[in-house]
């Protein structure tokens, strides 16, 4: 309660953490796109097994996971004090912390940062915090140019596309589709590239080399943040990040203020936990670590936005405490049998896949009974796949069965809880259950000859566009087991058993 | 042993070959087989939709009918619905249900078993004396797999069948795309995921596609006929319960 005795309502998030249709609506289209469904499908596969690969031959995987998700609980226990400490630890070291309710006041301090160093160009480090508060698109409209550097970032960008990917923002694309939009987008490039890998990367290093030795702010997300030292830490494969980390003159980190870790010894867990879950590889080729700043070497001036975009709301409630344990590694999506057909952009939001089902909601709310975020929770089939693959063990599939408790419980009352009700009222009375089945019998009249029901009314009908149904069989179980037939089958394998 | 059967409401309405199976292979067994009556639906379709407070009578009519201290076991031909049980009853009672709800619901669940876990955990059997002389592929089912952890049990009961030829499921982990409701409100998306599952299941040349759950076996089995590949599908049960005509002319009831 505040002074008022108002209750303080943390606010929820804004920016790119809502689609504009529901789940079912936009993957209708994303299904019916052969091209991408090869595309992601091959490269899910692919991570997929090179992860099982380095997962596997750790053996000590499991306590790691483990400590994972402990030290993520421990830091989610005390986020406020130990953001705390981060905010001295970084300004002792000469960086400047800033602090961001939502994603327009996020913008709004990147924004005035880069305007305070003259610039009206910046670098772009990969970053999902940057993604969820639309930080491209509001530098745009203030007339800033911003530059992906990260090659699949760039990919995207230049295609006037969406990542559909946490780490592989263009996995929906393939190489040939990566050509046509460099000799489409990119200034000075050779007209004669192919869709060669390495000729593509040199032409995107080139593009950015001059912007490198430019451009002299740069924004960055992080993986990282030491409450003890205040250092930041930035994982990547390319080398890119670690360019705009230290040459530019002035960097700004914008980060969600859940990716603390207590102490430095923490990071020992996660650079093991990281690689291997994203990426499959034993280490991941950059890691970049920065502590405010030091004269004469990098950046000169140093900002740290830590933003909050709805992760108090979702800390407030015991499931999106536990969603908030999420370190982005995106081995959820490439085991998810949704996502493999799907892809990204059916999501909506910048958090895509499994655990894109469960935060986006979370951070952004889904009360509004239109709110395409509500159909978020039901978009999974709960097969269980992201729960195994993820470092930290978050249950996404409980969480995701909470969500939906949680959005019917505010839906106002509708056909689906009639026949929820109804069921409910059927099936807590075996007297009562058995007219049921009795009515159930009645499927054999639609059935007819064929034994099968190939076509249901209503809400139904999505299951028989491709599926046929049975008819419900003559006799029902505890038909034939009260039955003379059924007694003396019974009877005759208990005399069976006897014998053996 | 006495053993309870859980028939579960699909395999009681739809599919009680299954459940009949079950029965008659434990009978088969040496054990003493019992079905009370009152039993209904475990209300994992309930809390899986998000109607957990509707899930409340189903948890306390599966107590009411289980919680019989002469029962030894609980056995039932589902993996999901086991899961349910053991995985979602407790949540549900503790909820909305009293503390005495929740003493019970443990007692119960702690003696809940699917099938392939009990014959192989609890009765330490692999070879049931089965007979089934026909192309048999497995898939394993996400809810078995993950939830109950069943591994290589299902397997081990199938390998010891006299005359099968198992042929091993290509991506046999991934989800068939059933998912209960998902199915229905995720119809397209579900229909994707059944597509592969269908290509993998014809890859193996296989007469029947088994699995230790009806409901996937209906998703599975419903896309199978529409496309009149001429593969079936069988419960586990059905399979174990399948013995040599001329050592006993009764096999699997119809
Ligand atoms: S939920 Fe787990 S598996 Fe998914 S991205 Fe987050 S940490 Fe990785």
């Amino acid at each position: 309660m505040t002074a008022l005795g108002m209750p303080v309502v943390p606010p929820r998030g804004s920016g790119n953490l809502r689609g504009v249709k529901k789940f079912p609506d936009a993957a209708r289209q994303e299904l019916s796109n052969p091209q991408l469904r090869r595309n992601i499908g091959k490269a899910t596969h692919t991570i997929r097994a090179k992860r099982l690969n380095v997962t596997g031959e750790l053996p000590d995987w499991e306590q790691l996971r483990d400590a994972g998700a402990a030290i993520k609980a421990d830091v989610l226990n005390r986020l406020p004090e130990l953001l705390i400490r981060l905010e001295e630890a970084v300004t002792a070291r000469g960086g400047v912390v800033h602090w961001a309710a939502d994603a327009a006041e996020a913008n709004a301090i990147v924004t005035e940062l880069i305007r305070r160093t003259g610039s009206d160009e910046v670098l772009k480090v990969k970053s999902m915090a940057t993604q969820e508060i639309g930080l491209n698109e509001h530098l745009e409209a203030q007339g800033i140019a911003a530059y992906e550097t990260d090659l699949a970032e760039l990919i995207v960008q230049l295609g006037h596309d969406k990542p559909s990917h946490i780490l592989v923002p263009a996995i929906h694309r393939n190489r040939a589709e990566i050509r046509e939009i460099f000799l489409r987008e990119m200034p000075g490039v050779d007209p004669e590239l192919d869709d060669n890998p390495r000729h593509l990367a040199a032409a995107a290093r080139k593009f950015l080399r001059h912007k490198f030795m430019t451009v002299p702010v740069a924004v960055s997300g992080a993986n990282f943040g030491i409450a003890e030292t205040g250092t930041l830490a930035v994982v990547e494969s390319e080398g890119n990040g670690r360019m705009c980390l230290t040459l530019p003159q002035t960097l700004i980190t914008v980060m969600g203020i859940e990716k603390l870790l207590p102490t430095f010894r923490d990071l020992e867990v996660f650079l093991q936990l990281l690689p291997r879950s994203s990426t499959g590889e034993r280490m991941n080729p950059y890691t970049s670590m920065w502590t405010g700043v030091t004269p004469g070497d990098g950046p000169q001036e140093f900002h740290l936005v830590l933003l909050d975009n709805g992760r108090t709301a979702a800390l407030a409630d015991e499931i999106g405490r536990e969603a908030l344990h999420c370190i982005r590694c995106s081995a959820c999506l490439n085991v998810c049998p949704v996502y493999e057909r799907t892809g990204g952009h059916a999501y909506g939001s910048t958090y895509p896949g499994p655990i894109g089902a469960v935060l986006s909601p979370q951070l952004a709310g889904m009360d509004q009974p239109d709110d395409p975020n509500s159909s978020l929770p039901f978009a999974s089939s709960l097969c269980g796949a992201c729960y195994d693959a993820c470092p930290v063990k978050i249950d996404i599939p409980s969480l995701l069965v909470e969500l939906r408790h949680q959005k019917v419980e505010h839906a106002r009352f509708g056909p689906e809880a009639a026949a929820m009700k109804a069921a409910s009222l059927a099936m807590s009375s075996s007297r009562r259950w058995t007219a049921a089945q009795k009515a159930a019998g009645l499927g054999r009249v639609l059935a007819g000859k064929k034994g099968k029901i190939t076509s249901l009314p209503g809400p139904l009908a999505g299951w028989t566009d491709a599926r046929d149904m049975p008819a419900p069989p003559k006799r029902t179980f505890r038909q034939w087991w009260a039955s003379d037939e059924g007694r003396a089958a019974l009877a005759e394998a208990r005399e069976e058993g006897q014998q053996r | 042993m006495r053993i309870a059967l859980f028939a579960t409401c699909l395999g009681d309405t739809m599919f009680p070959e299954a459940v009949s199976a079950t029965a008659l292979l434990l009978a088969r067994l040496g054990h003493d087989v019992v079905f009370p009556e009152r039993q209904t639906c475990c209300g994992q379709m309930h809390v899986n939709t998000g109607y957990q407070p509707d899930a409340l009578p189903l948890v306390e009519n599966y107590v009411e009918a289980f919680d019989d201290s002469s029962i030894d076991a609980i056995v039932a031909p589902s993996g999901s619905c086991v899961g349910s049980v053991r995985h979602q009853h407790g949540i549900v009672a503790s909820r909305y249900g009293s503390a005495s709800l929740c003493g019970r619901v443990d007692t119960v669940k702690a003696k809940t078993y699917e099938l392939s876990e009990f014959l192989v955990d609890v009765l330490g059997v692999t070879d049931v004396g089965a007979y089934f002389p026909h192309r048999v592929t497995y898939h394993p089912t996400c809810h078995s797999l993950r939830m109950l952890r069943v591994g290589e049990k299902p397997l081990q009961l199938l390998r010891a069948v006299r005359e099968i030829d198992l042929v091993e499921l290509p991506q046999a982990d991934s989800c068939c795309g059933f998912g209960g409701t998902f199915a229905i409100k995720n119809a397209e998306t579900s229909t994707a995921m059944l597509a592969d599952k269908l290509t993998d299941v014809a890859a193996t040349g296989a007469e029947y596609c088994s699995a230790g759950d009806s409901s996937c076996l209906m998703h599975i089995g419903g896309g199978l006929t529409r496309l009149r590949t001429g593969t079936r599908t069988i419960h586990l049960a059905e399979i174990l319960a399948s013995v040599e005509p001329a050592v006993a002319p009764k096999g699997v009831p119809a």
